[in-house]
């Protein structure tokens, strides 16, 4: 959050972003990404969620500039890199990198992890071969992997120490943002633990800005200053963490928090559990009006016909749904009924905060 | 003698009692020893969670109770008794009864597990037909009950779909009707919604779990998801290196860990409540089968380790009524007072 410090232009600015793949004349149009708006901060880590099927890995690789937009754009630091020829965009990009989610597959299996971390150094043509190989050490060892892992093979390593080489490799060309797809979701939860500890660091270390991509609340929430929440291509609701997980304002995050099993399980019997029915429909054809009225608990016959637009409910917080004034107003009520229950014994002015 | 006479009550009233089992694999370079002394019980009705990191056993626990292993490649010994049979001597004969009758299982990842070629409600039928004397036509018109009651909408239609047809959703709810479809005794769940998004694995468990209600099936549920056991199960054990190293009352257990690993795996996950900052982590990973330490397996990896734990250690009871019973595999559980979440 330490902005302020060159220029108040943001690190990555989004507006009205389209991805589309597939064929329009033979009816087989997908949108991915379907009219996308949020600005990054240098020095933030935003947090995206979404299901799989809500466009959120499309959204991931259309901001390192790996997919080119079909209407709308990024801008990157004021910049927009689908105006550069493939050579300067091929140059620009190297500042723009992305870690995903499979590290086996992240590795060329005949490379020692020493070669596949200088490769992007090779081929940017930067410094000597020993310089690369010096700056290939210090990122190891910023991601905490010992020298002797350098000359392995991808094989002899666990999942963990693979994603660690996979990050120590994105940060090999000092890139200003790191776009984070599912970094976590393949590892065990106490290497997840791990990861995500590192990946704090290493954001306060290089001044890095992240966008993190994950289907898992928990890890978003815990790691990010802002989230989106995405679904079907569309952002519902936009706002800072802690904000949207305790008091969402979309019936589809107030959904998926519920969905995240609790362990606590005093805090269990106290939640209201929403089971979604249906699944993610189809991306061809896309619902009517609000697309998750097709499973929305709160579902009326307006949803069906009109389109919710974004509006700011509370200061930085954004929601597409026709009833998101309802559901504040229910928040306010519920926070009000919790602290006058807890009287002055604590959180009252917690809450309050929490609500401004 | 107490121990011997506990073992007998024990057996009584478990569906599956599964005493000092050991697991040995064969590979190239020779034999290795994958579960140690395994001891867990399920009662009618039950769910048990079974909770570990990947390579912790879990597994492994659940092919043997089926007894899936390659013969030639495998060694079992102790005993798995399962209404008063031990599973480990029985014929491959009887273990086909059991199997999908008496015993089934759900897997991970549902397209693996479902046979592309088949019709979903052909597959259905034919684990009917084995079963029970059944003509094409019954076994037909229950295999379509059995997909109705997962939830499917047209279930007629969806019999005739093949997997390739489905979403993972879809195909998760397919491969519980056939697990349930004879109404088992018993359905291991092994991992049955990580392959899932988390508002359909919201549903997919309750459904899971209603469906065992209404049958009187018990259920060992494994998951490394510590969330759902909290939520669903009645009792847990947590395995650790081929070893379970805690058991209990899953409410007990989640407010007063007493084993360091249990513990570990409970603050590791992040947790909204709690304030943003570093997260406790265990260090280290699980040790290589071939190299297992001498003393507590955890050992290394534990920040409570000190000298007696350099030699091995065995598992404590405490509480002989069955139904509070917890058992830990550390000999400083006492004094550490390991913290719990909630309460």
């Amino acid at each position: 959050m330490s902005l302020a410090t060159s220029s108040e232009q943001p690190a990555l600015d989004v507006d009205d972003l389209h991805v589309t793949f597939g064929n329009p004349r033979r009816g087989s149009l997908i949108r991915a990404v379907d009219g996308v708006s949020f600005s990054v901060r240098r020095g933030e880590i935003f947090g995206v969620i979404g299901e799989s099927g809500s466009g959120k890995s499309t959204l991931g690789r259309c901001l390192v500039g790996l997919l080119s937009p079909s209407g709308g754009g990024v801008l990157h630091d004021g910049i927009d890199p689908f105006k550069f020829s493939r050579r300067e965009l091929n140059r620009h990009r190297r500042k723009y990198q992305i870690v995903s989610q499979d590290p086996n597959a992240a590795f060329d299996p005949r490379m020692t992890i020493l070669q596949s971390i200088c490769e992007p150094l090779n081929i940017a043509g930067e410094g000597t071969k020993a310089e690369r190989r010096e700056k290939a050490f210090a990122m190891l060892d910023r991601v905490s992997l010992s020298a002797e892992m350098a000359n392995r093979y991808p094989h002899e390593i666990s999942g963990g120490q693979k994603q660690r080489a996979n990050i120590a490799r994105a940060l090999m060309l000092d890139p200003n943002v790191i776009v984070c797809d599912e970094v976590v979701a393949a590892l065990d939860v106490s290497i997840q633990a791990d990861m995500l500890n590192l990946f704090a660091r290493l954001q306060e270390q290089f001044g890095l800005t992240y966008v993190f991509i994950s289907h898992d609340l928990r890890v978003v929430s815990h790691i990010s200053d802002r989230v989106a929440v995405m679904y079907f291509g569309k952002i519902v609701e936009v706002g800072p963490a802690h904000a949207v997980i305790e008091t969402p304002l979309h019936p589809y995050t107030e959904a998926l928090r519920s969905a995240e099993p609790e362990i606590d399980p005093t805090a269990a019997d106290t939640r209201q559990r929403i089971i979604l029915q249906g699944e993610i429909p189809s991306a061809i054809a896309p619902p009517s009006g609000c697309r998750f009225h097709t499973r929305c608990p709160r579902m009326r016959d307006i949803c069906r016909a009109q389109e919710p637009q974004q509006r700011e409910m509370l200061p930085g917080r954004h929601v597409a749904c026709h009833f998101a004034e309802e559901m504040l107003g229910e928040k306010e009520r519920r926070s009000l009924d919790l602290s006058e229950r807890n009287g002055a014994r604590q959180g009252a002015a917690a809450q309050g905060a929490d609500m401004m | 003698m107490q121990q011997l006479a506990e073992t007998t009550v024990a057996s009584q009233d478990a569906l599956l009692d599964i005493q000092n089992l050991t697991l040995s694999l064969r590979d190239q370079s020779g034999w290795v020893e994958v579960l140690n002394n395994v001891s867990l019980s399920v009662k009618p009705k039950e769910i048990l969670g079974v909770v570990g990191e990947s390579g912790c056993g879990k597994s492994m626990t659940a092919l043997s109770i089926l007894r899936l292993l390659p013969p030639r490649d495998s060694r079992l010994g102790g005993k798995i008794l399962f209404g008063g049979q031990n599973l480990v001597s029985c014929s491959e004969s009887q273990m086909n009864r059991i199997r999908g009758r008496h015993i089934s299982m759900i897997f991970q990842e549902p397209m693996s597990a479902l046979d592309p070629v088949f019709t979903v409600g052909y597959q259905i039928e034919e684990t009917l037909q084995r079963h029970f004397k059944l003509s094409r036509r019954e076994a037909a018109e229950r295999a379509i009950a059995a997909l109705d009651s997962v939830g499917i909408a047209s279930p007629r239609h969806v019999a005739t779909l093949y997997p390739m047809n489905l979403s993972g959703g879809m195909r998760q709810r397919v491969m519980i009707a056939m697990a349930l479809v004879c109404e088992p005794r018993l359905l291991i769940a092994d991992e049955p919604t990580t392959a899932l998004d988390v508002t359909i694995q919201a549903q997919i468990m309750d459904l899971l779990l209603g469906l065992a209600d209404r049958t009187g099936t018990a259920i060992m549920f494994i998951t490394h998801n510590l969330g759902l056991v909290a939520q669903s199960c009645h009792r847990m054990v947590t395995m650790y290196a081929g070893q379970v190293v805690e058991g209990g009352p899953v409410r007990d257990v989640i407010a007063g860990p007493r084993h360091p690993y249990t513990a570990g795996l409970l603050h590791s996950i992040p947790d909204s409540n709690r304030a943003r900052g570093t997260l406790p982590s265990i260090a280290g990973r699980v040790p290589s089968l071939r190299h297992m330490p001498k003393g507590c397996r955890f050992g290394p990896r534990c920040s409570y380790s000190t000298q007696p734990c350099e030699l091995p250690q065995s598992i404590e009871n405490e509480g002989m009524e069955d139904i509070d019973r917890r058992e830990v595999r550390c000999n400083r559980w006492e004094e550490l007072a390991l913290r719990g979440v909630g309460a």
